[in-house]
């Protein structure tokens, strides 16, 4: 029983993370059609960054914000600078391109901040809490990871779907050419996408760091695990994003509670081939697969 | 006619990446044939050239990262005095990250480029294994393997140029578990092991004397910092002390988690993982200054086989610290720097007793022969013999206190296998550092 | 000898008589350690062509060919874990070839349902799950620690052979180095080959244009698992080869990095194009020491410096896929090609 609430708990928070991934991705595909594999280093370039600031003395708060300020930068910067020229290229380009950034952030994150395991700060303490004999391993930073994440996903419902620059970034999405007719200007859309995407990445890179050891490749296996349940949910619904993530996060618990913590990689693997094979749109989709 | 022309680039292009490599390595020397100076490779008139790998980056680097720092400065103070019998000893240090792949690369290079005279200190159990046989094979004298594992010693059939240097995991778990059977007769212990020789061989030692008090034993890969399904399950069965045979960033992890999980057994950490000053930092780093330092570790047990910086009143460890100030980099002496100083220490000690022209076949013969009680930081003496290459014989358990350690036995002494444990009579650990700091020829 | 040239097959194999003769002068006059790094640049390139095949003239991008270079270096290894192998090399080769072959069918029969980003990311999944099975299965398959692996000493006809051949004897890693090129050259062959033959025009024509494809006949799913095995069946070659040259195999040296290193290698060099992917291997066998060597000299620490190759090679990547995707040797063909039709457009617009 005990063993049951903690894989469970685990589970939710580590979803709610690798929601929050899945999120990231999902508005980069809608807007330009492409996975940003280098979303993970992206979030580690902007944990690293608030590291760098906590190292100063700066409050955990400054670098947190500093961190999302700074992956909305790096979003718009990446789009406008490497991406943009590819946007409607072959995908294989798109792909091999952000494989490209994936190698260079990690090696010059290595140059700059150096490779060293070091430990990030968790807020609102590490220690689990008490309810009679049962131990309920959910901590004051877990419990702020599962509310960070779902007032970012209802901030971004309620820009897409309320505001106007909503609107404009749906419908830029959705039919670029008839957007641009209309007066959109899709490519200040895209770029707004981007960096939008980069943010909620930053996001997920600063909860996977709290309370953990943060070095240049402590994202990279979450890209993955965020491609997957971006997936499961189905790449093209935000709300698929999330509860794919949430559902992976319990699956993976499981798995490495019951089975072993080196079968977690695989099982994700099997997830994610089973929903390609079976319903290639993930769970929330209409998009059609392709028949061989 | 263009596909002449294609055809003509492609061969053109094949001699010239030929060509090109083969400049590259023109004036190497040619690949195998007789080795005559085979043994002086590395050593030259005025300069002895030794290496090894250690993990500077990666998880295992926390603490490890600093021991060829420690070494250096010794060195450093070595040459400054002269070197020995003339010699300075120049010092190659190469990052493997904890991988064993990359050690073997890095040895390659060390070994086939750089041109050591000896490896001298080459960390970590799944790593070294990786390179041990090639060591061996190539005659490379391997000394002072940074790592417990009984295998750099109890097969000198096997493996004749390896010495190990550190109390191995066995003995340590003997020890440990000798004591826990004494004093907590009625614990349930539980064991948390790195999942390799690490862990298997500290597991046979404890389960000398705790057989029928372990009640869950947990293993970690070394690499995935995710360590809560393995203090869950220590938590499930219930045990009231857990033995932790792992590096320094799984003490830390460890600890974190089972304050997540509202876990408080007694704790017992290798002195591999346990340096107060190193888990203390990162534990407080995590919480965000919420833990402080060392207070997490208070209450913890763990062991020592050389003077500790807790204890600066120990002769070794003020001439640890006057070569640290001298020769030493940026930071404080740490009691990794310690270890790299005592190792570097003895390996002085052993190219002295080499002779005035060491080669590799000598500085191993002088190993075998060396005068256990001659003086050294160790506390307790070495076993070397033409039958084992294992090092120091015994440990001291001590426990965190706020204030420093505490002795909680007297050294005591035994080897892998049935072999009895005893107090050490041997003085060893009372011993003073020689005059100047720089061993002579013993 | 036009007509000596224009038989694909012959012109190959009198290519890779060149290279061999090539190989033997390299191999014979340099050190130890430069054995060693032609043995990896060996195996990469081996790897690299597998991929680049697959990727350039299928289409399908792979990011898990780490993966089967971790099933063919485990295949191998188990056979090296005593003092008398089962088999000798070239058995051992063949045995990891097969079990690479198996797992590539499967992979590739769920690989071809999938495109663009899906397979990328299904790869992906698949090169950090596969190290994960080892760690599982630890009794057998070593753990983290990984299997040691005992490479034999050069049989007594080889080193005879060698020394009726060059007068010099045999080393451990002279051997090995033989071993890698002497599974280079017929890989290389023999992917020239197909490449030209009517099975690489119809990988061609999949890549290209589906529909088009399967009207004319083709069969999609059988053209692209066969590009499937054929790349996974080289990578596994490759992987038994890195066994035998690193002497351990370890979840650890099949990292992402591994995977990402090949398509960088098949980026350079160009897609499609195995001379290409002999220059990607060699680049990054050889630029890495020398980027070090100029970061240390610019000032770096040495770990900084040695972190500097892999961002100057990523880089590289991104550069080329903006500027020129078709990559070295692609955009060298590219730069010929139009030198050749320059005059021939003249013509006609003088015409």
């Amino acid at each position: 029983m005990q063993q049951l609430l903690t894989t469970a708990l685990t589970g939710l928070t580590l979803g709610m993370v690798y929601a929050a991934f899945a999120l990231a991705l999902v508005l980069i595909w809608r807007s330009t059609r492409i996975i940003n594999f280098a979303q993970a280093p992206m979030a580690m370039v902007t944990t690293y960054v608030a590291l760098v600031l906590i190292d100063a003395g700066l409050s955990y708060w400054i670098a947190f914000a500093a961190a999302l300020l700074a992956g909305l930068v790096l979003g718009a910067a990446v789009e406008r600078i490497v991406i943009r020229p590819v946007e409607g290229a072959t995908h294989i380009n798109a792909v091999i391109l952000t494989l490209g950034l994936f190698i260079v952030l990690n090696a010059a994150a290595a140059v700059v901040f150096g490779s060293q395991y070091r430990s990030f700060p968790a807020p609102f303490g590490l220690r689990g809490f008490q309810v009679g004999e049962v131990n309920v391993a959910l901590t004051g930073f877990g419990i702020f990871t599962i509310v960070s994440v779902l007032v970012v996903m209802g901030l971004l419902v309620a820009l897409f779907r309320l505001t106007d620059l909503g609107l404009k970034m749906r419908a830029s999405a959705f039919n670029g050419e008839v957007a641009r007719l209309l007066g959109v200007r899709v490519s200040g859309m895209l770029t707004l996408g981007w960096a939008l995407a980069a943010l909620v990445g930053s996001l997920s890179g600063l909860l996977i760091a709290g309370g953990s050891l943060v070095h240049p490749a402590y994202m990279d296996s979450v890209v993955v695990f965020g491609f997957v349940a971006a997936v499961l949910g189905g790449l093209d619904s935000p709300v698929g994003a999330v509860i794919g993530g949430l559902l992976l996060g319990v699956s993976l618990s499981v798995v490495s509670g019951y089975v072993g913590s080196e079968l977690v990689a695989l099982s994700a693997l099997l997830i994610l081939m089973l929903v390609l094979l079976l319903k290639p749109g993930g769970l929330f989709s209409h998009a059609a697969e392709r028949r061989v | 006619m263009s596909r002449w022309t294609r055809t003509l680039v492609q061969v053109t292009g094949a001699v010239t990446v030929g060509a090109m490599v083969a400049a590259c390595g023109a004036g190497g020397r040619e690949g195998g044939g007789d080795e005559t100076e085979a043994s002086a490779v590395g050593i030259t008139e005025d300069t002895v050239t030794v290496g090894a790998h250690f993990p500077l980056t990666g998880v295992a680097a926390p603490g490890y990262s600093e021991i060829p720092t420690g070494a250096r400065a010794y060195f450093d103070y070595v040459n400054a005095q002269g070197g020995v019998n003339g010699r300075k000893i120049e010092y190659v240090v190469k990052d493997d990250a904890y991988n064993p792949t990359n050690t073997s690369q890095v040895t390659n290079e060390l070994v086939l480029k750089d041109e050591i005279f000896a490896m001298v200190g080459g960390l970590g159990t799944p790593t070294h294994s990786a390179v041990v046989d090639f060591l061996n094979d190539e005659g490379v004298p391997d000394l002072f393997v940074s790592s417990g594992s009984r295998q750099w010693g109890d097969d000198v059939a096997a493996k004749p140029v390896t010495f190990g240097w550190q109390p191995d995991y066995e003995i340590e778990g003997k020890i440990v578990g000798q004591y826990v059977a004494e004093h907590m007769p009625d614990a349930k212990v539980g064991l948390f092991l790195q999942d390799d020789d690490l862990g298997v061989e500290s597991e046979k030692g404890v389960r000398q004397f705790l057989d029928d008090q372990i009640v869950a034993v947990e293993r970690y890969t070394s690499g995935n910092t995710d360590v809560a399904p393995q203090i869950a399950g220590l938590q499930a069965k219930g045990a009231d002390i857990v033995l932790g045979f792992n590096t320094p960033a799984y003490t830390a992890l460890s600890q974190l988690v089972s304050m997540k999980l509202n876990y408080r057994p007694d704790w017992y950490y290798s002195s591999i993982g346990s340096d107060p000053g190193l888990v203390g930092g990162l534990l407080s780093k995590f919480s965000e200054g919420a833990v402080e330092g060392s207070s997490a570790l208070e209450g913890i047990m763990t062991s020592e086989y050389i003077p500790g910086v807790d204890d600066p009143n120990d002769p070794w460890i003020q001439l640890w610290q006057k070569v640290w100030d001298e020769h030493g980099e940026q930071g404080e002496l740490t009691n990794y720097r310690a270890y790299g100083m005592s190792h570097a220490y003895s390996f002085v000690q052993a190219l002295a007793a080499a002779g005035e022209n060491p080669t590799r076949e000598s500085i191993v013969e002088a190993l075998e022969q060396i005068d256990s009680s001659a003086e050294g930081p160790q506390l307790a003496p070495f076993r070397y013999t033409a039958d084992s290459h294992l090092g120091i014989s015994g440990i001291q358990i001590v426990e965190i206190t706020g204030s420093g350690m505490e002795e909680l036995t007297p050294v005591l002494v035994t080897d892998i296998g049935d072999a009895p444990i005893e107090e050490d009579a041997s003085g060893q650990g009372d011993d003073t550092p020689p005059e100047g700091g720089v061993p002579g020829a013993s | 000898m036009t007509k000596l040239w224009s038989n694909t097959l012959l012109r190959h194999v009198l290519l890779a008589l060149v290279g061999l003769a090539v190989v033997i002068l390299v191999l014979e006059s340099t050190s130890a350690f430069r054995n060693a790094q032609l043995t990896t640049m060996a195996y990469l390139a081996i790897a690299a062509g597998g991929l680049t095949v697959l990727t350039g003239l299928n289409g399908q991008l792979s990011l898990g060919h780490g993966a089967f270079m971790a099933i063919g270096a485990y295949t191998a290894a188990l056979f090296y874990q005593g003092a008398e192998p089962a088999l000798p090399v070239v058995g051992v080769l063949a045995v990891a070839i097969l079990v690479a072959i198996l797992v590539g069918a499967v992979v590739g029969v769920a690989a071809a349902r999938l495109h663009g980003p899906y397979i990328a990311g299904a790869t992906l999944a698949l090169a950090i799950a596969v190290p994960g099975i080892a760690l599982f299965f630890d009794g057998r398959l070593g753990g983290e620690q990984g299997l040691n692996v005992r490479v034999p000493d050069a049989p007594g006809w080889f080193a005879d052979l060698l020394y009726f051949v060059t007068a010099h004897d045999v080393t451990t890693s002279k051997y090995i180095a033989y071993i890698g090129w002497l599974a280079l050259i017929p890989t290389f062959v023999l992917l020239a080959n197909l490449s030209r033959s009517r099975v690489g025009r119809t990988w061609r024509a999949v890549r290209d244009d589906e529909v088009a494809a399967e009207i004319a006949g083709i069969h999609l799913g059988r053209a692209r698992v066969l590009a499937f095995v054929v790349s996974a069946a080289c990578a596994g070659l490759a992987g038994a080869v890195m066994a035998m040259a690193v002497r351990i195999t370890a979840p650890s040296g099949f990292t992402l990095v591994l995977s990402l290193t090949l398509l960088t290698a098949v980026v350079l060099g160009g897609l499609g194009s195995l001379s290409g992917a002999l220059i990607g291997a060699t680049l990054l066998t050889f630029l890495p020491q020398f980027v070090t060597g100029l970061g240390a000299d610019l000032g770096l620490s040495d770990l900084q410096a040695a972190e500097l190759a892999p961002l100057v090679y990523g880089l590289t990547m991104i550069l080329v896929i903006l500027l020129a995707p078709a990559g070295i040797v692609g955009s060298a063909r590219g730069w010929q090609r139009r030198r050749r039709e320059r005059p021939a457009k003249a013509a006609a617009s003088a015409a």
